[in-house]
């Protein structure tokens, strides 16, 4: 097994954490700059993939059991979730759907190929999960990594603005839309507004991620 | 404390959630099926928090390097991309911005009219 491609990431991981370290912004996010560099330096220099994956891949396969791991902060979020219940049902569900459909709709009527219909459906959900959904309805887990967390850089960037526009004040209101639209990322900035807020989206986030996981390869096949 | 005994569980979940996923041949994946079962097995408590909660949050802490190497394997479908960026775009502002107001003004009706 060549090391190349793990000594890579983690290489260039690192360097872009230490300046998001120092200049925290929604446009120095590590992953995002991680995975161009990365891929323009497998394009220019003519390395392949499979080559870069065959040592990386292991850190993929990671995303698996960091997936079961997500049990722990629901557990310990479960008084939260029993104190606003009905909310969370509510934003879940009705988030959790307008999510999916409104992706795949707004894909097709622009002209969208079916691989990236699927790709594109589960962009709001946490990207652990988003790459798993992906990978079991036939999409393409490579853009749906890249999409969700452009989707996440959004909420990041823009999200608690966007909310003001719209007059929503209610933080739990604020940190259950966040969570839900756009999972690790929204709910990161919105955990520096508020401390409810912030709880109830990393909970969101959770929860429609698994909800999505049930919902989602059902209701593809109606689509 | 012993490392082991947190991977083993969480590793073991792991594959009890692929293996019912491919068994019962479920659109869902394992690993959330596995969370799923994680989670029952803490509520119902076969397994205690402390068992796994350090190991855990190893994995949930260290996630993002994860998704690199699958993101990288975007250059594959560069050209895929380029034909579909309008679909692509358009479908990831419009569907963040109506996620997030819907979201929002659903949760928001809610607490109005619980008050």
């Amino acid at each position: 097994m060549n090391p190349y491609g793990i000594a890579l990431t983690l290489i260039v991981f690192y360097v872009f954490s230490e300046v998001h370290a120092r200049r925290k912004a929604f446009y120095t996010n590590p992953v995002l700059l991680s995975i161009a560099t990365i891929a323009a330096f497998l394009w220019f220099g003519g390395f392949s993939y499979d080559s870069y994956m065959e040592s990386a891949g292991i850190l993929k396969f990671l995303l698996g059991p960091a997936v079961v791991s997500l049990a722990v902060p629901v557990y310990r979020g479960l008084d939260t979730i029993k104190a606003y219940w009905k909310e969370i049902t509510a934003g879940i569900t009705v988030g959790g759907i307008v999510a999916i459909l409104s992706a795949f709709y707004t894909a097709e009527v622009l002209g969208g190929s079916s691989n990236v219909l699927l790709s594109i459906a589960p962009k709001s959900v946490t990207t652990a999960i988003a790459i798993g959904i992906s990978e079991k309805i036939g999409g393409i887990p490579a853009l749906t990594a890249v999409l969700v967390i452009l989707t996440g850089i959004l909420g990041n960037a823009v999200g608690p603005e966007l909310l003001n526009v719209f007059r929503v004040r209610d933080r739990v209101a604020r940190g259950l839309a966040m969570g839900v639209t756009s999972h690790g990322l929204g709910t990161a900035r919105i955990l520096l507004e508020d401390e409810i807020a912030g709880g109830v989206s990393g909970l969101a986030m959770a929860l429609n991620g698994v909800f999505t996981a049930l919902v989602l390869p059902y209701l593809i096949k109606v689509l | 404390m012993n490392a082991y005994r947190g991977l083993a569980i969480i590793f073991g979940f792991y594959a009890l959630g692929e293996f019912g996923s491919s068994v019962f041949n479920l659109s869902i994946p394992g690993s959330v099926l596995g969370m799923l079962f994680l989670l029952a097995a803490l509520i119902t408590g076969v397994v205690q928090l402390e068992w796994v909660e350090n190991e855990a949050e190893l994995f949930v802490k260290n996630m993002s390097v994860m998704f690199i190497p699958p993101g990288v394997g975007i250059i594959l479908y560069i050209s895929l991309l380029k034909s579909q960026l309008v679909p692509v775009v358009g479908a990831l502002l419009v569907s963040f911005l109506v996620t997030l107001i819907t979201t929002a003004k659903v949760v928001e009706l809610l607490r109005g009219e619980g008050r």
